[in-house]
């Protein structure tokens, strides 16, 4: 273990208890603090202890497994789902970018499925380089073929980067790439940063359902693997002049003990999708009734743009799941988002709290959704809401 | 059918939080809860065993006091329970927990393996499919309703972005679940006397003979740099009067706003 607790030292004040994250710290019968297997070595308690009595044992991390200048570039895992590319790739694309610009390095996408023609796209997209397989067996999503076939590619081409979206299918077969690689992997990122001395991969994430950011690293094995969620990253430049190379992929013999016998889609009921609106109206259970949505979706209409949920709505029972924003839900990042009857639990902010503008709407003026609103409205959704519907129709002419 | 549900014990996320002034973590009195995907991919466990007349094994990763979480499966009708305990473990990232939870699977043999998604502390998804990968066997993730299941193989629904897949795999196969997919039992009475008594199988990292440096933090890639609490928003514009004055204010913040 490299923190231990330094037992002449420690007085069993408890101060180091209240910093830990992990909840890794207990005061044991002996009245002295101890640190258990939760620990993540965070170094949080180690400045924490006013008597210095929590020291950092220095050992050696995991081996360096790698030959730092054989590993160069970064890759994005560009999806295509029923052969069109995923709007989180060419986010990924301008994340990645601006990561290979900092390190002088290329940046290629690599495509399983879908046309030459979209590999071609990605190069407009920013990509240097495209590694493209067309084969049919990547036509619907099944893990083991995609994960053996990346696994292979990156044993080849040796990236320094890998960077993908923590969407249902990047979060499902990412594992098993770094699994098998014996490299690490980081969730859902919201920044990603070059470390100016390393040039490692600086990646923050959430925790705790977004009350605690991190900063992970993975220094000594390569690639670095990333998952990041959808709409956090802009979208990069599309350049028609840009040239690449695309690279076919020659797949050998991929087999695959799952099968996708059927993918049925869910109408959402509304005809923009949640992750690519520009404006949100959103209601939770302060609407009090599936009456409310009607009220939501007339506004929505107004401004051309679609209809979220918080969970307790969907919960209830007055709107389908696809609707629902938040850490069980989806992820969203519009221009406007407007929170009516929603208090703003963290599990709620956590979905929406990058959007540029949110408004809010609440009869409550301590509910946590004023502290991230842009402008609030303390009042009942019922008298505001058909206020402001008339208004913009006015305005609207 | 033998079925293992790995379970984990997380504090209530909902109430940790940092004290953005102090940047430390605030978590007075905050309860362990059994991550409350798992309870589900238990639920699904126990609906499994009741159909197959399977058994169903829990596993579980973490300090001793673990040894709760693994008595509340019991309760609610689990026959087994394995604790995976031990210093070495201590700072296993994703990589490192699926590795050893993987040996000790491998060592108690399973035709499904269920897990919860994710869980609420870390929210990674990660542990599940990296598992299938070092057991060497199919992984079907966010699976919502199980469609059908025979003695070699097992259809069920996948939540995807804009709807469900139906998929089928050969068994072994491990299975992530989300909320969607049934609703957890109660413990019995019954399944509370033979939660008190039953006896919980502990293993460390001589028992399942794994390298040191396969484990715990050694054994993981990826290093906590630091923490810190998320950015507050700044700007803000406070309306004022009325209902009827603050829908007018924001109606012209719109227009200027060009949404119209």
């Amino acid at each position: 273990m490299p923190i231990i607790v330094d037992r002449d030292k420690c007085t069993g004040c408890e101060t180091c208890i209240s910093v830990c994250p992990f909840d890794a710290i207990k005061i044991r019968d002996d009245g002295k603090a101890f640190i258990n297997e939760y620990c993540q070595a965070c170094m949080a308690c180690l400045s924490a202890c006013p008597e210095g009595a929590i020291i950092e044992i220095k050992e050696e991390g995991a081996p360096i497994s790698y030959q730092p200048s054989d590993y160069k570039g970064v890759w994005v895992f560009a999806e295509q789902r029923e052969g069109s590319i995923a709007h989180v790739s060419l986010e990924l694309l301008g994340a990645g970018r601006k990561l290979a610009d900092e390190l002088k390095t290329e940046l290629s996408a690599v495509l399983f499925g879908a046309t030459e023609k979209d590999a071609n796209e990605l190069i407009k997209w920013e990509a240097d380089k495209v590694y493209h397989s067309g084969n049919a067996i990547f036509e619907k999503f099944n893990d083991e073929p995609y994960s053996r076939l990346l696994v292979n590619l990156i044993k080849e081409h040796k990236p320094s980067i890998v960077l993908a979206g923590a969407t249902p299918i990047g979060r499902s077969f990412i594992p098993r790439v770094a699994a098998r690689l014996r490299t690490g992997l980081t969730a859902d990122c919201t920044s990603l940063a070059i470390d100016k001395d390393t040039g490692n991969l600086l990646q923050v994430r959430p925790a705790f359902g977004g009350n605690i950011m991190a900063t992970i690293l993975c220094p000594n094995h390569r690639p670095q693997i990333a998952t990041v969620r959808p709409r956090v990253m802009k979208r990069g430049e599309y350049n028609p002049e840009k040239r690449g190379e695309i690279v076919p992929v020659n797949t050998g013999n991929l087999t695959s003990r799952t099968r996708v016998i059927e993918t049925i889609k869910e109408a959402s009921g509304c005809k923009v999708n949640l992750q690519e609106a520009d404006i949100i109206v959103a209601g939770g259970r302060g609407l009090g009734d599936v009456k409310g949505f009607n009220l939501l979706f007339e506004l929505a209409e107004v401004l051309g743009g679609t209809v979220g949920a918080s969970r307790a709505a969907v919960d209830e029972g007055w709107i389908q799941y696809s609707h629902q924003v938040g850490q069980t839900g989806k992820t969203v990042c519009p221009k406007i988002y407007i929170a009516c009857g929603i208090s703003g639990a963290v599990q709620h902010l956590v979905g929406m709290q990058s959007s540029d503008i949110i408004i809010a709407i609440n009869k409550n003026p301590e509910a946590p959704i004023f502290n991230v609103a842009t402008y609030g409205i303390v009042g009942d959704l019922y008298e505001a809401l058909p206020l402001l519907i008339k208004k913009l129709k006015e305005a609207k002419g | 059918m033998n079925i293992v549900v790995c379970i984990k014990q997380v504090p209530d996320s909902a109430e940790v939080r940092i004290n953005p002034e102090t940047n430390t973590l605030i978590r007075d009195g905050v309860p362990t809860i059994i991550n409350p995907y798992d309870m589900h991919a238990i639920e699904a466990g126990l609906q499994i065993k009741e159909m197959t007349k399977g058994k169903v094994t829990v596993i579980t990763m973490g300090p001793p006091q673990a040894e709760s979480a693994l008595r509340e499966a019991i309760s609610m009708g689990s026959d087994d329970a394995v604790l995976l305990s031990d210093r070495a473990f201590a700072g296993a990232d994703t990589w490192a927990t699926a590795f050893t939870i993987s040996k000790a699977i491998a060592k108690i043999g399973a035709d499904i393996i269920i897990c919860g998604k994710q869980a609420i502390d870390g929210d990674t998804a990660q542990v599940g499919p990296e598992m299938a990968e070092f057991l060497d066997i199919p992984h079907i993730a966010y699976i919502r309703k199980i469609e059908d299941i025979k003695p070699d193989s097992i259809k069920v629904q996948r939540m995807m972005d804009e709807g469900y897949d139906i998929v089928e795999s050969s068994l072994p196969v491990l299975l992530t679940v989300v909320k969607e997919l049934n609703q957890p039992r109660l413990p019995s009475l019954k399944g509370k006397m033979s939660a008190k008594k039953a006896e919980i199988k502990k293993l460390g990292d001589k028992e399942l003979e794994i390298d040191e440096k396969d484990t715990g933090l050694k054994g993981s890639p990826t290093q906590v740099k630091n923490i810190f609490a998320p950015e507050a928003r700044s700007e803000r514009k406070i309306l004022a009067g009325n209902i009827e004055e603050q829908v007018n204010q924001l109606a012209e913040e719109l227009k200027q706003l060009k949404c119209l």
